[in-house]
């Protein structure tokens, strides 16, 4: 049968299936097929949110969220930058209101599924069918004695979650002298968006360049090299950033003097009149408590034809807190897409339908090398059956091979398109 | 009428067990495939500010072609011939048919749906 939506459709209004009709009275009636209860509201878990709303608007869902508004990542280096406002990158939740979302601005504690429900900070339940946890990233501090503790968390920012933190760091980079040194450190891969860091260097030097030109970047990267789009930021490096960046791969922090703002390797000392470490990543708090991780006490197995736990069975785990599969970035655009398999999972196996055992998604990363220009890294992954994970399709996918204005401009269309996708 | 419709689909997908494998003829299937795009070119294909293009209301053979193009290498793209490569030809078809069968119009304001109940 190799019918069309629309040939399906005039199929069906000649005749056949009428006894079908009965069945459509209830389908506006939240919560009569079932209660779906999302944690967090980032990319993954909102466009989860929209997307059972959406798909089935008979299934309830709450989505708990403990920040008023979406901030997003994507793009926040940009107001490091001077490039862009963070109210340019801020989402109101009420789109997924309009959706028939009951959006709780609160924060969960425990997940306690043999009671099938979430328990949140200010001692509310909720009981669910299934549950989403999309914690995102949390920071492992333990590894940097020196930035245990609030005093030295508030003066060595990461600013990789966007909100405060990244206004905090502007701040700072523009209290810097002319002729200062901006030290940035970058986590052990897996961390979220392989580029971003990359992408931060160019935004940074392209406001030292203009504001304070005799400043200089100092790159810590415990990576032994670029971990993405290496050839296209080289370009930049070399290029109109050139003599300002000194980058140093395999420079894994050991710890901090946060009132110096030193950084401390193996036999070395780098003091800078800023210093912005990324510490590295584990799945959120919440993923942890609710016994989810299975790999390397970071990270959250599922399987990915529904993004079902492989530790736990009905609940399903999205976004930067998964382990990655081959060839997966932890990314904005990957978040998305697995809150669409999700969800279609999520509806399938609440009405009892069979899942869809073939699915693919796609990975779509954008990064600005200044005000204007941008270049993009994508890929499509699709499910194989022997290995039972997503693998990158051979032969598809790539990167510019440059930046561009044009590119900039649809590095933009991105970023509005993901934001009202995932909020809207 | 459009949500009867679905509806419609919805159901007799539910009952007829001959179509709930998932070809690229499953209607919902093609959806799945279809949403792929969505991230980039908003959701049904509806894009805001129209930067990457709205898809939404295209007709099925001109965005097959232009997809099997880019997918050739034959029509130029910043980004579209790496993406094209991803699909074969036969989940090309279905997401253009799904593109082809959601009427265009403007992005994303959702209709006000009844909240959902505890």
């Amino acid at each position: 049968m190799s019918l069309t939506r629309r040939e399906f459709i005039r199929w069906l209004s000649a005749g056949a299936g009428v006894s079908a009709i009965g069945g459509c009275a209830t389908v506006e009636e939240a919560g009569t097929a079932g209660r779906v209860v999302i944690v967090g509201g980032g990319f993954s878990g909102a466009t989860a949110a929209k997307y059972i709303r959406l798909w089935a608007p008979d299934i309830a869902v709450t989505l708990v969220e403990r920040n008023a508004q979406f901030i997003s990542c994507p793009m926040s280096n940009l107001v490091l930058g001077g490039n862009a406002r963070i109210e340019d990158l801020t989402t109101s939740y009420d789109g997924l209101r309009k959706r028939g979302v009951r959006v709780l601005r609160d924060e969960a504690v425990a997940v306690e599924h043999d009671r099938r429900q979430v328990r949140l900070t200010g001692g509310t339940t909720l009981q669910y069918d299934r549950v989403i946890v999309a914690p995102g990233i949390d920071f492992i501090y333990d590894a940097i004695p020196g930035l245990n503790g609030a005093e030295a968390q508030n003066r060595i920012l990461h600013a990789w979650k966007a909100g405060p933190q990244t206004l905090a760091l502007r701040r700072q980079i523009e209290a810097m002298r002319d002729g200062g040194v901006f030290v940035f450190h970058i986590p052990m891969a897996p961390y979220r968006c392989p580029p971003g860091p990359y992408e931060r260097v160019c935004q940074v030097a392209d406001y030292l360049k203009r504001a304070k030109p005799r400043s200089k970047i100092i790159v810590l990267d415990s990576n032994p090299d670029i971990t993405s789009k290496k050839g296209l930021f080289l370009q930049s490096w070399n290029g109109p950033y050139k003599g300002m960046i000194d980058y140093r791969p395999n420079s894994e922090l050991q710890d901090v003097d946060a009132r110096n703002q030193t950084a401390i390797l193996l036999g070395d000392k780098v003091r800078g009149d800023v210093l912005n470490v990324v510490p590295p990543h584990r799945a959120g708090d919440i993923a942890r408590s609710a016994a989810l991780i299975t790999a390397n006490e970071r990270w959250c197995g599922i399987d990915w034809l529904t993004c079902e736990s492989t530790a736990v069975k009905g609940i399903h785990v999205l976004g930067d807190a998964t382990l990655s599969a081959p060839g997966m970035p932890k990314s904005g655009s990957m978040a998305n897409q697995h809150g669409k398999i999700c969800a279609g999972a999520v509806v399938a196996l609440l009405k009892g339908r069979p899942v869809f055992q073939n699915p693919a998604i796609m990975n779509a990363c954008y990064s600005m090398v200044d005000g204007r220009s941008a270049m993009h890294v994508t890929s499509i992954h699709k499910y194989d059956p022997a290995k039972k994970t997503m693998v990158p399709v051979k032969g598809a996918g790539g990167v510019s091979p440059k930046a561009s204005e044009q590119e900039g401009t649809y590095a933009w269309g991105w970023a509005r398109n993901i934001w009202a996708d995932t909020l809207v | 009428m459009r949500l009867a419709s679905k509806c419609l689909m919805f159901a007799l997908l539910g009952a007829g067990s001959s179509v709930m494998e998932a070809g690229a003829a499953d209607p919902a299937y093609a959806r799945s495939l279809a949403a792929t795009c969505f991230t980039c070119h908003g959701t049904d294909g509806r894009s805001v500010g129209g930067v990457p293009p709205s898809l939404a209301g295209q007709n099925r053979d001109y965005m097959l072609q232009q997809l099997k193009e880019f997918k050739a290498g034959k029509r130029p793209a910043t980004i579209m011939h790496q993406q094209a490569k991803g699909y074969t030809d036969q989940e090309l078809e279905a997401i253009a048919g799904y593109f082809a069968s959601v009427k265009a119009g403007p992005a994303s304001s959702p209709p006000t749906a009844p909240a959902s109940r505890y």
